[in-house]
C-alpha cells in the first residue's frame, strides 16, 4: 500500500514535468511567429536560431504594409481611398467572420428551438439529414458550390464564403441541444397568456439559450476566420482576399522572407487569439455541449 | 363524441404547430438546402459526367467512367494510401495523447487546468495558415531550428531537407497535424473525466481496487461515448488534411504527401476536371461514412 502510494506520487510528479515540457512545445510555434515578426533580417537569416532576440524592429510590418494597395472598402461602384492591402484583408476577414457569426446565431437559434420544442411533420427526417450532413467532409461540396456561386454572381465576393458557412448545420444541432433544456411549462404559460410565437421566442427562448448562442458565436467566428480551403477557392482578386489567403500568397511569392511572412501571420493570428483567450470559458462549454448525445 | 372533438382539435393543433415550426426553420433551411444539400446532390450528379472546363461546352454522360478511371489512377491510389497512413497514425495517437493529458490535468485546480487546456488549444485557434508558415520555417533546410537542434545534439550529421525528402515529408506533415488536432479532444476528455460517477469510484476504492483497475473497470466505460465522438471527429479531421499539404509540399516530392483532399483540389482547380474531382469527393465521403459506421459498431459491442 505504501509503495503504491509513493509510486503514484512519483507518477504524478513525472507526468506534470512532462506536461510542462509539452506545453512549452505547443506554445513555441506561436512564440516563434511573434518574435520572428519583430526580428531583424540578420537575426532571421542566421543559421544559429536567435532564441531570445535582443533587438526588435518594425521593419517587417512596414514592408508588409507597403507591398500592395487596395481600396479600403468597395460598395457597388463606390470605392474608398487606397490603403495597404493587408488592412483591406483584415477588414474583409472581420466582416466575413462577424457576418457569418450573426447570421448563424440568428438562424440556428430559431431552427434549434423549433427542432427541440415543436412536434411537426418531417421533424425526424430533417434531424437525420442534419446529423448525416455534419458527418460528411465539408470540402466535397466545394466544387459544386463554385458553380452555384458563379451562377448567383457571387463568385469572388466575400458572400461566397459567408453563405455556405451559415448553411453548415452544426449550429442548428448545437442550438437544439441547448433548447432541450427549456421547460415546456414556461412555453405553455406564455401561450396561455396570449403571447405571440415571435414574442415567446424573443422574450423566453432566446433569453434561456443565451449561453449556447455565446458559445456558437465564438465557435463560428473562429471557424470562419480560419476556414482556409473555402476562402482559397472562392476568392481571387487582391482586394477581396482574407488575411489568411493574403499570407498564403505572400508565402508563395517570397518563400524565404520569413520576417515578412511572420509579420503577416502575427496579424492574422492576433485578433483571433485575443477573442479566444478572453472568451475561453464559453467556448469550452460550447464544445462539450455539442458532443453530449452526439 | 368528446373524443372526436379532442382529435379534431389536436389535428388542428398539429397543423398549427407544424406551420409555426417551419416559420422558425425557414431562414436556416434556405441556407442549409441552398448551400449544403443542393451542392451535395450536384456533386453526386456531376460525378457521372465528363465535365471538363474548356474542352466541351456541354458535359458528357459517362456513367461510372470517372469511378473506373479513379481506381486505375496510380496517383489517386497513392493519395488514398497516404490519406489512410495519416488517419491510421493520427487517430490513435490523438486519442491516447489527449486522454493521458486530460487524466493528468482534470483534477488540478481550476486556474491551472484552464491554462493547460488553453495552451493545447492554441494551435487550433492560431489558424492553419499561420501555423503552417511557421512550421515551414522551422523545417527549413538552412534556417530551420530542427536541423540546428539535430546537429547540435549530434543526431544529424548534415542538414536534412525535411519537406523535400520523400522519406520524411509525410511524417513531418503528420507531426503538425497532431499538434493542431489534440485541442478539442482534451477539452472533451477533461469534462468527461470530471463527470465520472464518484460513488462508483469510491465503492471500488473501498473494495481495494488499484488505480489501473479503477481506470479500466470504472472510468473507461463511462467515458466511452466521449471516446467514440473523438474517434469520429478526429477521423473526419485527418481525412480532410489539406491546408498543410497545399502550403508546404503541394503533394510532393514524388507524390509522397498527396492526399485525397489535395488531389481533389488539384484535379478540379488546376486541371479543371470537375466531374472527376466530384467522383473523388463521393468516394471520400463513402470511406468516411463506412469508417464512422465501423467505429460506432465496435463501440456499441463493447
Amino acid at each position: 500500500m505504501k509503495t503504491s502510494n509513493t509510486l503514484k506520487k512519483l507518477y504524478t510528479v513525472v507526468s506534470i514535468i512532462v506536461l510542462i515540457a509539452l506545453a512549452f512545445c505547443f506554445v513555441f510555434p506561436l512564440y516563434w511567429i511573434v518574435t520572428g515578426a519583430f526580428k531583424t533580417p540578420v537575426s532571421i537569416n542566421s543559421p544559429v536560431p536567435d532564441w531570445i532576440p535582443k533587438e526588435l524592429v518594425l521593419d517587417n510590418f512596414k514592408k508588409l504594409f507597403s507591398r500592395q494597395t487596395a481600396p479600403i472598402f468597395e460598395l457597388g461602384f463606390i470605392k474608398g481611398p487606397m490603403a495597404p492591402a493587408a488592412v483591406r484583408w483584415m477588414i474583409n476577414t472581420v466582416f466575413m467572420a462577424v457576418m457569418a457569426m450573426v447570421l448563424t446565431c440568428l438562424t440556428a437559434s430559431m431552427a434549434g428551438y423549433a427542432l427541440a420544442k415543436k412536434r411537426f411533420h418531417g421533424r425526424i427526417i430533417l434531424f437525420t439529414l442534419i446529423v448525416c450532413a455534419m458527418a460528411l467532409p465539408k470540402q466535397v461540396i466545394l466544387i459544386p458550390l463554385i458553380r452555384e456561386m458563379s451562377a448567383l454572381k457571387l463568385y469572388n465576393t466575400i458572400w461566397a464564403v459567408i453563405l455556405p458557412t451559415v448553411g453548415w448545420p452544426f449550429g442548428v444541432f448545437l442550438m437544439k441541444q441547448f433548447s432541450e433544456g427549456i421547460p415546456t411549462e414556461m412555453l405553455e404559460a406564455a401561450r396561455i397568456d396570449g403571447a405571440s410565437e415571435f414574442k415567446t421566442f424573443t422574450d423566453i427562448v432566446f433569453q434561456m439559450v443565451k449561453p449556447g448562442v455565446g458559445a456558437l458565436a465564438i465557435f463560428t467566428f473562429i471557424n470562419s476566420w480560419n476556414d482556409y480551403f473555402m476562402q482559397l477557392i472562392m476568392l481571387s482578386s487582391t482586394s477581396n482576399l482574407t488575411i489568411s489567403l493574403g499570407i498564403a500568397k505572400l508565402q508563395a511569392e517570397n518563400s524565404t522572407d520569413f520576417g515578412l511572412i511572420m509579420a503577416g501571420a502575427t496579424l492574422a493570428a492576433a485578433p483571433i487569439l485575443i477573442v479566444f483567450i478572453a472568451l475561453q470559458k464559453y467556448f469550452t462549454k460550447g464544445i462539450t455541449l455539442g458532443a453530449v448525445k452526439g | 363524441m368528446a373524443k372526436g372533438v379532442y382529435t379534431t382539435r389536436s389535428k388542428e393543433l398539429v397543423r398549427r404547430e407544424t406551420a409555426s415550426a417551419y416559420m422558425f426553420l425557414l431562414p436556416s433551411l434556405v441556407f442549409f438546402i441552398g448551400f449544403v444539400i443542393i451542392p451535395m446532390i450536384i456533386c453526386i450528379y456531376t460525378s457521372f459526367f465528363d465535365s471538363t472546363m474548356g474542352k466541351d461546352a456541354k458535359d458528357v454522360f459517362i456513367g461510372f467512367g470517372n469511378y473506373i478511371e479513379l481506381f486505375q489512377d496510380g496517383i489517386f491510389l497513392k493519395a488514398l494510401k497516404n490519406t489512410f497512413v495519416i488517419v491510421i497514425v493520427s487517430v490513435p495517437v490523438v486519442c491516447i495523447f489527449s486522454l493521458w493529458v486530460s487524466s493528468v490535468i482534470y483534477n488540478l485546480n481550476d486556474k491551472v487546468l484552464s491554462v493547460f487546456r488553453c495552451i493545447f488549444y492554441l494551435p487550433v485557434v492560431t489558424g492553419s495558415v499561420a501555423v503552417t508558415v511557421v512550421w515551414k520555417w522551422m523545417y527549413n533546410n538552412y534556417y530551420g531550428i530542427f536541423n540546428y537542434i539535430g546537429k547540435g545534439t549530434g543526431i544529424l550529421k548534415t542538414n536534412i531537407n525535411w519537406l523535400g525528402d520523400e522519406r520524411f515529408a509525410l511524417a513531418c506533415i503528420i507531426l503538425i497535424l497532431l499538434t493542431t488536432s489534440v485541442g478539442q479532444p482534451i477539452v472533451l476528455y477533461v469534462s468527461a473525466l470530471g463527470n465520472v460517477d464518484n460513488s462508483l469510484v469510491e465503492a471500488a476504492q473501498v473494495d481495494g481496487a488499484n488505480e489501473l483497475q479503477l481506470f479500466w473497470k470504472i472510468k473507461w466505460p463511462q467515458i466511452m461515448p466521449t471516446t467514440l465522438y473523438i474517434l469520429v471527429i478526429t477521423t473526419i479531421n485527418s481525412f480532410q488534411c489539406f491546408a498543410l499539404i497545399q502550403l508546404l509540399t503541394s503533394g510532393g516530392p514524388n507524390h509522397s504527401t498527396d492526399t485525397v483532399m489535395y488531389y481533389i483540389y488539384y484535379m478540379a482547380f488546376k486541371m479543371f476536371r470537375y466531374g472527376y474531382g466530384n467522383a473523388m469527393g463521393v468516394v471520400l465521403a463513402i470511406f468516411i461514412a463506412v469508417l464512422s459506421a465501423i467505429q460506432f459498431r465496435v463501440a456499441k459491442e463493447r
